[in-house]
């Protein structure tokens, strides 16, 4: 419980070797929340059902809530503060903000980082291809689509720059 | 936030070292692999495992060579390795949950995965609200109240494709090692639905050689993700030019076990698979075919649906084979 | 027509740098030092006398600091003044498994959990009620004890003219019976609440939630607090979703803010999502009969409406709901008499309320399917038998809603073009079809929830020496985008760039009232106080700036970011200079603005649900796959048009009718608030793996059109649209499965057990339906007759006629 003594652990947290102390049973969506303060990361249901979690480690997207802190010992997350580098937005959020694809802006976090692991290993992506990539997180504001053009345009744009 | 109790957590690097950690903290430990099925049934209070030993850091269990599987793969890997022969494998890891699940979640873990009901995947709290079931906390079976048993449902994607095509698992324990047809690590029984000890790990499957035969994996749930299956076809068949030499129908989502249903491999057998033998075979599977009301949808309409599925999935088979 | 520089544009939002980087501190990212977690311990009795609750083996847990039952807070509280039912802790009995009964603060969630194990309750279990059917046959034990009667909450009868006569003059007459299973919001923010308190002599209490209405909350608060309101801040942080379900006070507010006062420490709450499912408020499952005159014209010569609503355990917002369920259908159709009757039952389930359309989308799909069968007999096109009998614009409706501009024909025209409907309708091959539906909602309802005459919504406005604009209103974001549109509209009114204005919002001691984000009224209410505010501003500026440049006020002109003569743009200065000048010649430049909705011409009881000072209207097409083996219903697209009055933002509004169309598709196939009867009554799976929101896989694809029929209520003429396109989405989908499959599938949401029933009925030769086939008898009162306006009435209820 809360007596419970902590563990210390090295991961590399938004490009930052971090050093973090808890309690052995906690997920690395409460490690990043509560012990890191990192609150840009969100929870819905903390079961697994609903993607509102999503953090990249080591590049691949995966569900916070059901990883276990002490498991990301060594390896590297990626959270929604990192997207924007230099006072400069990612591409991915500009044309969310552009388009409209962040309502309530919960879920917001965690599709960026969906669409930014998708963007990396296909940076031109159908409509059929973001839409299975995607299917693991849940808006209920938008109806997804102005996330499937705000991805669309990203890559677009990514694609240009290079 | 709905938390993890409080446990303690090790890190094996040896599968020597992963049964040792195990006998030394005996029943109250419990191994995890990727944790997308023990954490969530931790969180609700269905396992209380003081001690969690993960076997995702045994190397030995991540390899893929040749047929054999390392059991600590993760779903994504199964799913969308290219050069993979075994595309019902491939297909039926697909079709798991979502892809970040499948991103931690293992072949081994999908294989073990525990058994599910409606009134046992629940929160503790609501579980006392109706009084716990025998599977966790109580005495009796909600779903059969008269039933001495537990129904509660075998819901992994690929344990009936593994029954299907005949793949065997390599099972390491404080005994030794042993193999097994994939069919002999499932029991129908909803609280002992594995015949594997507790302390034994399931290390690698091992595939069937491809030659001959062909198999699919169909799926039937609410969404096209997230969703357990409340119905899976695995349909096996080996070939000899036009005619059926042998066929297994194993479905899922509908008992306890992935049940293979010998009647309608046996209506294949020697057939060409036209309309008539496959709804033969499809009539021989929902027979059998039993759902018990602890999934999603209705009962009825599930058990209706395997006969449409099997048609199906043999349809499917026939349409692979023929091109 | 005038041209804007901001409104119509589709502009970023003001927030969505914030939200797009993480940054947007929603409650549950609110930290304080020495923060206490609170966790509530929840009925697991549907129906029960509490006899004992023993706290003292959790109080003396390490770590647990405060723990409150029903006797520390026993005043009552509830959103709607005559339904007054709820207590912040269950005092004597709990209603529905989820009710709370003891609230825990400790050092940690963790120990606050395992106080509530520690907790022991002894319940003396009472009979349940699991269905409103059931509630109306068993009128005992009550659930309450008050309303009209057994376990009915509410029973409204009101008649506007000879309903029977105007029936019996149809060519046809048809009576049908449908039934609108409950939902709920399932924002992706589960509930969440902070309480700080600042000991006396301050004595001052502030609380941030997530809530949509941070008024109600405030007022709720005081009362069962017994603080003085000027002592209460509270604050609603952005909310993750809300869609209705933020709209009450709830319980576990009040708990942290108590338990703030005691503890003397900031105390958090974070619902899990099983809770979030007992909050509820949702959709009311709802079922309706309903019978029609047609002629063979297509005219309606007269309707007569009945619903009974599955309330749930308390009040809430309930008995505006069952007026809703009454209150629209006379907004699209010329319906010239009309008598409507509804009831709502108390039950032992989590309490309903409002959803996104609020009482209207159940009785929107009993109507728009029932005109589909009516046109069907009459043998004319779904499309033409609604446009012959549409509303007029800028009139009265029999019961008295005053209709201004009024889109819909040109909603129907676009979207039997646009998915191409008269090449499809009845000529698809077997397994597609297409289906059609209408629909209209309100944009902020004519009264408050609460009677007083004060205004709905108050701006204040403060022009900065630097350029700067301040708006400060009471509304809540809840990502429908509130806090961009009181900025867009300022920014047009002072020619400036909308992110040189500052939007404080939702904080009671910041902001003026603004009534809530509720009703679809934030556009039209805020937006017209921000309007008036700005003008307001702008002639004070355009007072001095005019005699400093020498031009007539009339001749200026305030953009970018300037102030010129219009007829030589030379001449002027920057937006800042002329605020200098203002504030130099009269102190600090800062006005208010105020709405106030116009009276309403119903006078009579009952009069106040529906109006609105302007009605949105949407028409829908759907086009679905109905696989006749499974009777699964896919659908690939929606076609919707939606009369918005004016788009202030076409992308937010775009934004709103696609996550319409979404929850919409939702609640059409699959989403259903669906309980156990049989032990217990309790929620059946309260999960997100259970609760089946629609996935990227099942999402359609959606074409809007948008129809700008400009309303002289709305701020430039806006309209809402947060809400109305939702409801046609369910209707459209059904009269496609039987345009598809020939079967009518009388029930929302249309699952494929219900389509392969009914399938298989067909094939039978039995009646190609799934639906209920029988509404129970109900003890109406005598109904409330009121004379249609085209019968000489005046909006008053004539006297009850004395046997
Ligand atoms: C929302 C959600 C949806 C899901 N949907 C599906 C679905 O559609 N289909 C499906 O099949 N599954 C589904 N799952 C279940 C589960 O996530 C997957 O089956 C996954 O593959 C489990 O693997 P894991 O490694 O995460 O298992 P873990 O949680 O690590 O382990 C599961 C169990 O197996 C045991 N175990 C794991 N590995 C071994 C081993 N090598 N030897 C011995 N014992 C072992 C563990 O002790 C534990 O009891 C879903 C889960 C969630 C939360
Ligand atoms: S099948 Fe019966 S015993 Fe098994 S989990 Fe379900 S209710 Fe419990
Ligand atoms: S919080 Fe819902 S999946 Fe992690
Ligand atoms: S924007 Fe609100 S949940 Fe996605």
């Amino acid at each position: 419980m809360s007596n419970e003594s902590k563990v210390k652990i090295a991961l590399v947290v938004n490009g930052e070797l971090t050093e973090v102390a808890f309690a052995p049973h906690k997920t690395l969506l409460e490690v990043l929340r509560e012990d890191l303060s990192l609150t840009g990361t969100k929870h819905g249901c903390e079961l697994g059902e609903c993607g509102t979690c999503t953090v990249l480690l080591d590049g691949t997207p995966v569900l916070s809530c059901l990883a276990l802190g002490l498991a990301c010992a060594g390896h590297s997350v990626r959270t929604v503060e990192a997207m924007a580098q230099g006072g400069k937005l990612h591409p991915l959020q500009e044309t969310f903000a552009d388009l409209g694809a962040a309502q309530c802006g919960y879920c917001t976090p965690a599709f960026l980082l969906a669409a930014e692991a998708l963007l990396a290993s296909n940076p031109k992506p159908t409509r059929a291809e973001i839409k299975d990539a995607l299917a693991g997180n849940l808006c209920r504001c938008t109806g997804y689509i102005k996330i499937y053009e705000a991805v669309e345009l990203a890559a677009e744009r990514m694609n240009g720059r290079v | 936030m709905l938390r993890l109790p409080s446990f303690r957590y090790l890190q094996p690097t040896s599968l020597s070292d992963a049964l040792k950690m195990k006998a030394d903290v005996g029943p109250d430990g419990m191994f995890v692999a990727g944790g997308t099925d023990l954490y969530p049934n931790m969180k609700r209070r269905h396992q209380e495992p003081k001690t969690v030993i993960s076997l995702m850091g045994i190397p030995e269990m991540r390899k893929l060579e040749g047929w054999n599987v390392g059991t600590c793969i993760t779903l994504s890997t199964l799913s969308n390795l290219p050069t993979f022969q075994h595309s019902a494998v491939a297909s039926a890891a697909r079709l798991v949950s979502t892809p970040l699940l499948r991103n931690m979640g293992t072949l081994g873990g999908n294989l073990c995965l525990d058994t599910r009901c409606n009134y046992y995947n629940q929160t503790y709290e609501w579980r006392k609200s109706i009084d716990f079931c025998m599977k966790k906390d109580g005495a009796i079976c909600w779903v059969a109240p008269s039933s001495p048993r537990c129904w509660a449902v075998s819901s992994s994607d690929i344990a009936p494709v593994m029954v299907a095509i005949g793949a065997e698992y390599r099972l390491v324990g404080p005994q030794g090692e042993r193999v097994v047809p994939a069919g002999r690590l499932y029991n129908n029984d909803g609280i002992n639905y594995l015949t594997k000890q507790p302390d034994e790990i399931l290390v690698e499957v091992r595939l069937p050689a491809p030659n001959g035969w062909d198999a699919v994996y169909h799926k039937l749930r609410r969404r096209g993700s997230f969703d357990f299956p409340v119905l899976g076809v695995a349909a096996w068949i080996q070939w000899d030019g036009k005619t059926v030499v042998d066929a297994r129908v194993v479905l899922g989502g509908v008992a306890s076990y992935p049940q293979d249903v010998p009647e309608a491999g046996a209506a294949l057998k020697g057939m060409s698979l036209g309309a008539e033998t496959i709804a033969a075979a499809a009539e021989a599977a929902y027979r059998p075919s039993k759902p018990m009301d602890n999934t999603d949808f209705d009962l009825s309409w599930r058990k209706q649906m395997t006969r449409v599925f099997v048609t199906r999935a043999l349809g499917d088979l026939r349409d692979r084979h023929n091109k | 027509m005038a041209e804007y520089r901001v409104i119509g544009k589709a502009l970023r939002k003001v927030d969505a740098v914030a939200k797009v980087t993480g940054t947007t501190r929603f409650a549950d990212d609110l930290a304080f030092p020495r923060m206490l977690y609170c966790k509530l311990l929840r009925s697991t009795e549907p129906h029960a006398r509490i006899v004992s609750i023993d706290t003292a083996a959790a109080a003396s847990l390490e770590g647990v600091h405060a723990i409150l039952t029903g006797r520390d807070l026993p005043i009552p509280f509830g959103i709607l003044p005559v339904s007054q039912d709820e207590h912040t802790l269950c005092v004597d009995k709990v209603r529905f498994i989820g009710d709370p009964v003891a609230a825990v603060a400790a050092t940690s969630e963790e120990v606050a959990t395992a106080a509530l194990d520690l907790i022991k309750v002894i319940y003396e279990p009472l009979k349940s009620i699991a269905s409103a059917e059931e509630a109306v046959a068993h009128p005992e034990p009550r659930i309450h004890d008050y309303g009209d009667g057994g376990n009915l909450h509410k029973l409204i009868d009101l008649e506007f003219g000879d309903a029977d006569a105007g029936i019996a003059a149809g060519d046809v007459v048809r009576e049908d019976l449908f039934f609108f299973e409950g939902s709920t919001h399932l924002p992706m923010e589960q509930h969440a609440a902070v309480a700080m308190w600042a000991p006396p002599p301050d004595g001052k209490l502030t609380l941030w939630t997530s809530t949509q209405t941070p008024h109600y909350v405030h007022r709720a608060v005081a009362k069962v607090l017994a603080l003085a309101p000027a002592r209460i801040r509270v604050i609603a942080t952005p909310n993750g979703g809300a869609f209705g379900g933020k709209s009450d006070p709830f319980n576990h507010e009040i708990a942290v803010a108590k338990l703030a006062m005691l503890t003397g420490r900031p105390v958090k709450i974070t619902l899990t999502r099983e809770e979030v499912f007992y909050c509820h408020r949702g959709r009311h499952p709802t079922l309706m009969w309903v019978r029609t005159g047609v002629k063979r014209d297509g005219s309606i010569t007269g309707m007569h409406f009945r619903s009974l609503l599955d309330g749930g355990a308390y009040g809430s917002y309930g008995v505006a709901s069952t007026y809703y369920t009454g209150a629209l259908q006379t907004v699209t159709y010329h319906v010239p008499r009309y008598h409507f009757q509804g009831a709502r039952a108390f039950t032992n389930k989590a309490p309903c309320g409002p959803k996104r359309g609020h009482g209207t989308p159940q009785p929107r799909f009993a109507v728009e399917v029932h005109l589909d069968k009516i046109a069907e007999q009459l043998a004319i096109d779904p499309a033409e038998l609604r446009l012959k009998t549409l509303v007029p614009p800028n009139s009265l409706t029999a019961n008295y809603l005053r209709v201004g501009s009024m889109g819909l024909g040109t909603c129907i025209a676009k979207v039997v073009e646009g998915s191409d409907w008269k090449r499809k309708f009845r000529k698809l091959p077997e397994g597609r079809g297409v289906g059609l539906a209408c629909s209209s909602y309100i944009s902020g309802a004519g009264l408050p929830i609460y009677w007083n005459n004060m205004p709905h919504s108050g701006v204040q406005l403060k022009c900065d020496r630097g350029g700067g604009v301040t708006v400060f209103c009471g509304s809540t974001e809840i990502g429908q985008g509130s806090d961009s549109i009181l900025a867009y509209i300022v920014a047009e009114v002072l020619g400036v760039d909308p992110f040189d204005v500052a939007v404080v919002t939702a904080d009671t001691d910041l902001t003026p009232v603004d009534l809530g984000s509720y009703s679809s009224r934030v556009t039209l209410m805020s937006g017209n106080a921000a309007l008036q505010a700005a003008e307001r501003a702008r002639q004070i500026l355009a007072l001095h700036a005019g005699r400093k440049l020498d031009v007539p006020v009339e001749r200026l002109t305030f953009a970018g970011g300037r102030v010129f003569d219009s007829k030589d743009r030379k001449r002027g200065t920057s937006f800042a200079e002329a605020v200098q000048w203002a504030e130099a010649a009269e102190g600090t430049v800062g006005t208010v603005g105020s709405y106030t909705p116009p009276q309403s011409a119903g006078k009579y009881r009952g009069a106040g649900v529906g109006p609105s000072p302007a009605y949105s209207y949407s028409a829908c097409v759907a086009e679905v796959d109905v696989d006749p083996e499974t009777g699964i219903v896919r659908v690939p697209t929606i076609w919707i048009a939606h009369d918005v009055g004016r788009s202030i933002n076409s992308a937010s509004v775009i934004g709103q009718v696609e996550g319409s169309i979404y929850m919409g598709l939702g609640e059409a196939l699959m989403e259903e608030m669906a309980y156990r009867g049989d032990l217990k009554v309790v929620h059946k799976i309260p999960s997100l793996l259970e609760y089946k929101s629609p996935t990227t896989l099942e999402m359609c694809d959606v074409v809007t059109y948008l129809v700008e029929d400009p309303d002289p209520n709305g701020p430039f003429g806006a309209k809402e649209v947060g809400q109305g396109p939702l409801l046609p989405v369910m209707p459209a989908v059904a009269n496609a499965v039987y345009d598809a499959v020939g079967v009518r599938i009388d029930e929302v949401p249309i699952t494929p057990e219900k389509v392969l029933k009914a399938l298989k009925r067909k094939q039978k030769g039995e009646p190609a339906r799934y639906g209920p086939d029988s509404f129970p008898e109900i003890p109406w009162p005598e109904p409330v007759r009121v004379p249609t306006p085209w019968e000489g009435g005046d909006g008053k209820a004539v006297d009850r006629v004395h046997a």
